[in-house]
């Protein structure tokens, strides 16, 4: 195919459409939580379907609607920029705990009005008792709730929110409108006959499609009346034309198909915001945009209706607007998903169904709208694959010098037979796009439960040492005591058998969050566009799609790599140190004090947890609390021998380095986690597969997790996807690259995640860029999966600290996604830092 | 049947992959120990003397040298073979050091590579016997050469030896090579004017040589001198500026070579 390649210059509209999102603090709203109350309370008794149906409805004829200044794509849905709804029917308690907190807390602050705090106060009263977070509590086991309550691992994102995780059928909504799609759930209605076993569940769930997709096309209409009456009242000539234009074109889409590429943005905005309002699920991923955009763009192309330029700016306009989308969660998980992140994931190139190269000119023009919006959202990604054109990973890899942490790159040689081994077929397979951070699937047919918990691999380990007591409490199973173990292989079975419990319980919890959603959350807006929900007469969330996942993701290999390589070495092979010095030693933090912003943390906890049972104390307790947090107690002997240890620890082979042995030590430690997890099903009727990342969640949950037999201290970060442990790497990147690809890419189908990061002079000229691209190529033939770059200096990151202000649009990758790097948390800023800079010599 | 060149011995100070700066593509570097020249500016020290010596890096004493093995080398090199590949003419380069003082074991290293199909380059002074330079020269697909100064005097001042012997070779290599790039250090207060570096333009067009890099000073190896105990004489000068670099490439240019900044 022959495309062009040249950028296209930025309009000026974008600039100013780009400043107006950020002037203000985002800003929770109440209307989406008062309607969706209010409709609720009218339909106590019914389907709830049928009640999902009619409060999506309510919503969408009467949340106020607002078209921005200077858009030509519109749809917004809160009334200032980047606002976001709530969703009481998930959860709602911890944002009640949180409204005095929200505003100012670190990461990922909102504001929220007194007001507002009023009318959610009210609007919850209804919800207690009714969220799918409660019923999710009652399905859920006994073990399951204390291993999450001792942070083993942590399904917070769908025990709380929305599930999301999904790309719709966007091609279809062009080609055929709201009104093919109600054609299409009419047919299926008048083929049922009442007699029926399951009569009753597909009638209402197909009247429920059809009342979700006239609510939609409604909606649009009211942004059609909205921008006529705009354009009567304004002076301005040209902005006159552009709102009678978004008024004849809301008329249109989403109801009818797409009759040009205009329309087609238009209609796809609508259906992108409409699954954010619908529910509170991120990563609704917009997936191969330049596919199935292109018969749009090229008809409009070659009739003369449209102009390149014309295109790059309506373009830009939504990679705008993606941005206007936000979301509020809880302190924690905003920690664990920090920079306001919606992950949205946009991908282009890579082969069409027929496995021929599919990059055309979208595909260039969506990194240029990168580019010129230079923002957070779409996370952006690209397809590789061995016949991808060069000119469009060296533009990409001047995507990638620009700093803003896109594109990610996946390897298509990699990922397209790992979706066949799940039972994808081999068409839909190539046709594959990523959700979210890093993980991919067919879209329109699958349910993917991508994001389905953070399973954290240190945790095990650590009850190893204690046969399974963590806090006082038996937690695990009463595996042979450290003592008494002779043999490396008793300690690795320790490792496995406290791995396959945990696993066990994982399943537990997620399984029992899925019944949840099925119950009280189904979604038939978000159903009617995926395949088979309609003929099959259910929602997603009861199983409609063609494919169904839980993808949950364990983390911390480079850890427990290095780790139990260091037991077997200085314990069982050197015999230098007993098993019960080892023990001891992480007891006591390898004699290490607390570093000061982790103590300064626990003091505070305790604190607060003494004054909540009404104890009071004065400054003087406050800082001997501090000091004895911190002050490592153990004597000057014992810190000697622990010391030793540390260093003998400390110049062992790590993983990272391009060295065979203790790389297939981290393949094996790899299948700790993914293959027992293959085993077990989900309620939809699919598999779990497992996923190899933390997205950020190495930080905060490292803060839970003592210290490591790799001589990793007390608290502090876990190594961070599949890279090697931050610092540990140091033979460059060719060698940190060959050493991930060792990994079984292939069985952690839900996605593994590389970061490396590079200082900006690595890319510089031409040759920087072939060499970088030489770098993701050479890794990708050896069969990695996943590749995504830090392109900053530690000077640039040390001084956006000091100044924050001035550093306001400096992005940075911080897992599967960017992020702005000022609205990042302190211990989440040191951890970009400290990861390994890696720089042509 | 052919010598087995993995079994030549020889004596390095280390192993750098991911080189993007040393020729083309992605490149390993070996550094060879052991250099006839001095050069003041000298960023790998370490490299000069062919004894195993101590440096302190990081508060830390390390021996410097070591002896290996050709196939030895070669378990690092061949990790990165499909780098190389991938960035077209990426391979592996000698560097030191100097490459040509350990004639053996550099010839049997190039020839190795060329039986395992690695592109080859060596960064040379030239500063050899042209019989050494001739048995190696058809084994290596790029010689990255060094002409420092012109005039002779001033050369020794700054690297220990005349030139006359460099120049010879270099007019020789740019007849004889598969293809030859001209590399000078551009050093204030030795070499950094436009009547200097136009010098060494000059004499590298009418040898045949096309294409020139310029290299700015810079001090990333000042630290090693007081790791070896010794004194770094350039720590009063600063890296060249930007538009001198410029001016200087365009001096180049004008010569009718192609010129850049940087390996």
């Amino acid at each position: 195919m022959k495309f062009y390649t040249e950028p296209i210059e930025k309009s000026p509209r974008i600039q100013k459409l780009v400043d107006a999102l950020y002037t203000k603090l985002p800003e929770i709203e109440a209307d989406r939580a008062v309607l969706l109350t209010q409709s609720y309370m009218e339909t106590e008794g019914e389907p709830i379907i049928t009640r999902r149906a009619k409060a999506f409805r309510h919503i969408l004829e009467n949340i106020p609607i607002t078209i921005r200044e200077n858009e030509l794509i519109v749809g917004a849905a809160t009334k200032a920029p980047r606002g976001c709804q709530v969703f009481p029917e998930y959860s709602f308690e911890w944002l009640e705990n949180e409204f005095d907190t929200v505003e100012t807390r670190v990461a990922d602050p909102f504001y929220i009005s007194d007001k507002t705090k009023e009318t959610l106060s009210e609007v919850y009263k209804y919800w207690k008792g009714k969220t799918t977070s409660e019923l999710a509590t009652s399905y859920m086991s006994d073990e399951a709730k204390t291993a999450i309550d001792h942070g083993m691992f942590t399904p917070g994102n769908y025990f709380y929110n929305g599930i999301g995780h999904v790309t719709v059928d966007y091609p279809k909504v062009l080609a055929v409108g709201f009104e093919g799609i109600i054609k299409e759930a009419k047919d299926a209605l008048s083929a049922l006959s009442q007699a029926d076993a399951d009569y009753a569940k597909r009638y209402h769930f197909l009247n429920a499609v059809i009342m979700s997709c006239e609510a939609a096309i409604n909606y649009a209409e009211r942004y059609s009346a909205l921008a006529e009456e705009m354009a009567r009242a304004e002076t301005d000539y040209g902005r006159k034309k552009e709102l009678e234009e978004i008024a004849y074109n809301c008329r249109r889409v989403p109801r009818h198909k797409a009759e040009s590429f205009y329309e087609a943005c238009q209609s796809f905005w609508f259906v992108q915001m409409l699954l954010q309002t619908e529910s509170s699920g991120h990563s609704i991923s917009p997936g191969r945009f330049d596919q199935y955009m292109y018969p749009y763009y090229k008809k409009d192309i070659d009739s003369g209706k449209l102009t390149r330029v014309q295109a790059q700016e309506l373009m830009d306009c939504i990679w705008v607007k993606l941005n206007d989308l936000n979301k509020v969660r809880d302190a924690a998980s905003a920690e664990g998903f920090a920079g306001y992140s919606l992950f949205q994931n946009l991908i282009v190139g890579g082969q069409d169904k027929n496995g021929r190269d599919a990059t055309n000119d979208l595909s260039f023009m969506a990194i240029t709208a990168t580019e010129h919006v230079f923002l957070p959202q779409p996370s952006f990604s690209v397809r590789v694959w061995n016949g991808s054109p060069h000119e469009f990973l060296i533009r990409a890899a001047e995507l990638t010098r620009t700093g803003i942490g896109f594109p990610a790159y996946y390897n298509d040689e990699v990922i397209i037979p790992s979706l066949q081994s799940r039972g994808l077929s081999l068409s839909d397979a190539r046709d594959y796009n990523i959700i979210g951070c890093v993980e991919p699937q067919k879209a329109a047919k699958t349910d993917g439960w991508h994001d389905a918990a953070f399973f954290n691999m240190c945790r095990p380990l650590e009850l190893v040492f204690s046969s399974g007591m963590d806090k006082g409490v038996q937690l695990g199973p009463k595996t042979q005591s450290v003592e008494s173990m002779t043999t490396y292989e008793e300690f690795e079975n320790a490792y496995k058998a406290q791995m396959n419990y945990f696993i066990e319980l994982l399943v537990n919890a997620d399984n029992a969050i899925d019944y949840a959603h099925a119950e009280r959350c189904p979604l038939p807006f978000q159903s009617c566009m995926v395949e088979d929900c309609i003929g099959r007469g259910k929602s997603l969330q009861e199983g409609g799609a063609i494919y169904n996942f839980t993808g949950p993701q364990g983390f911390g290999i480079a850890n427990v790599t290095d780790a139990m390589y260091a037991v077997r070495k200085l314990v069982f092979e050197d015999k230098k140190y007993t098993l019960a010095f080892f023990k001891e030693a992480l007891e006591n933090n390898y004699g290490k004090d607390m570093d000061t912003a982790m103590a300064t943390k626990l003091t505070q906890q305790i604190m607060s947890s003494l004054a909540s049972k009404g104890k009071s104390f004065t400054e003087d307790d406050i800082k001997s609390v501090y000091l004895a947090v911190k002050t490592n107690a153990s004597d000057a002997d014992s810190k000697k021998k622990y010391a030793a240890l540390y260093d003998d620890i400390a110049s062992l082979k790590k993983f990272g380095n391009d060295d065979d042995e203790i790389d297939s030590f981290a393949r094996e430690i790899a299948y700790t986690y993914t293959k027992p997890l293959e085993s077990y099903k989900n309620p939809r009727g699919g598999i779990f597969q497992a996923g190899l990342y933390p997205v950020s969640a190495n930080v905060p949950l490292g803060a839970q997790t003592g210290a490591t037999p790799d001589g990793r201290l007390a608290y502090t970060p876990i190594a961070d996807g599949v890279s090697p442990a931050a610092g540990r790497d140091v033979k460059g990147p060719t060698a940190a690259a060959n050493s991930v690809s060792r990994l079984d890419h292939y069985i952690a189908s839900n996605g593994t995640l590389f970061n490396m990061k590079f200082h900006p002079s690595a890319l510089e000229g031409r040759s920087g860029l072939e060499s970088f691209v030489a770098l993701v190529r050479g890794y990708f033939d050896q069969k990695g999966s996943h590749m995504q770059f830090n392109v900053v200096s530690r000077e640039t990151l040390r001084d956006a600290q000091k100044h924050p202000e001035k550093y306001k649009s400096l992005v940075v990758r911080v897992a599967g996604y960017s992020a702005l790097f000022t609205t990042l948390s302190k211990g989440l800023q040191e951890d970009i830092i400290n990861r390994t800079e890696q720089q042509g010599f | 049947m052919d010598k087995n060149y993995n079994e030549v011995t020889g004596r390095i100070f280390n192993i750098q992959r991911f080189s993007i700066h040393d020729g083309p593509g992605v490149r390993t570097i070996i550094f060879l120990k052991g250099c006839p020249l001095r050069c003041k500016w000298c960023c790998n020290p370490e490299g000069q003397s062919y004894k195993k010596e101590s440096m302190v890096t990081a508060g830390v004493s390390k021996l410097v040298g070591k002896d290996v093995t050709v196939g030895e080398v070669f378990e690092e090199i061949q990790r990165d073979r499909v780098y190389y590949r991938r960035s077209g003419h990426g391979g592996i380069t000698l560097s030191g050091g100097e490459c040509l003082a350990q004639p053996e074991f550099a010839e049997a290293l190039l020839r190795e590579a060329k039986r395992r199909g690695i592109s080859t380059a060596i960064e040379t002074t030239g500063y050899a016997s042209m019989d050494i330079i001739r048995r190696l020269l058809p084994h290596v697909d790029t010689v990255l050469m060094d002409i420092k100064h012109m005039n002779s005097p001033k050369h020794k001042e700054f690297t220990s030896r005349e030139n006359q012997l460099i120049l010879e070779n270099a007019a020789h290599i740019a007849r004889e090579a598969n293809q030859m790039i001209v590399r000078t250090p551009v050093i204030p207060t030795f070499n950094d004017t436009e009547q200097e570096i136009g010098d060494i333009a000059s004499y590298a067009y009418n040898i045949g040589v096309r294409e020139m890099h310029l290299l700015p000073y810079h001090r990333i190896g000042s630290d090693k001198y007081a790791g070896l105990g010794r004194n770094y004489e350039m720590s009063h000068i600063s890296p060249p500026d930007k538009q001198t670099m410029q001016k200087l490439v365009n001096v180049v240019e004008e010569h009718g070579l192609k010129c850049q900044i940087g390996g």
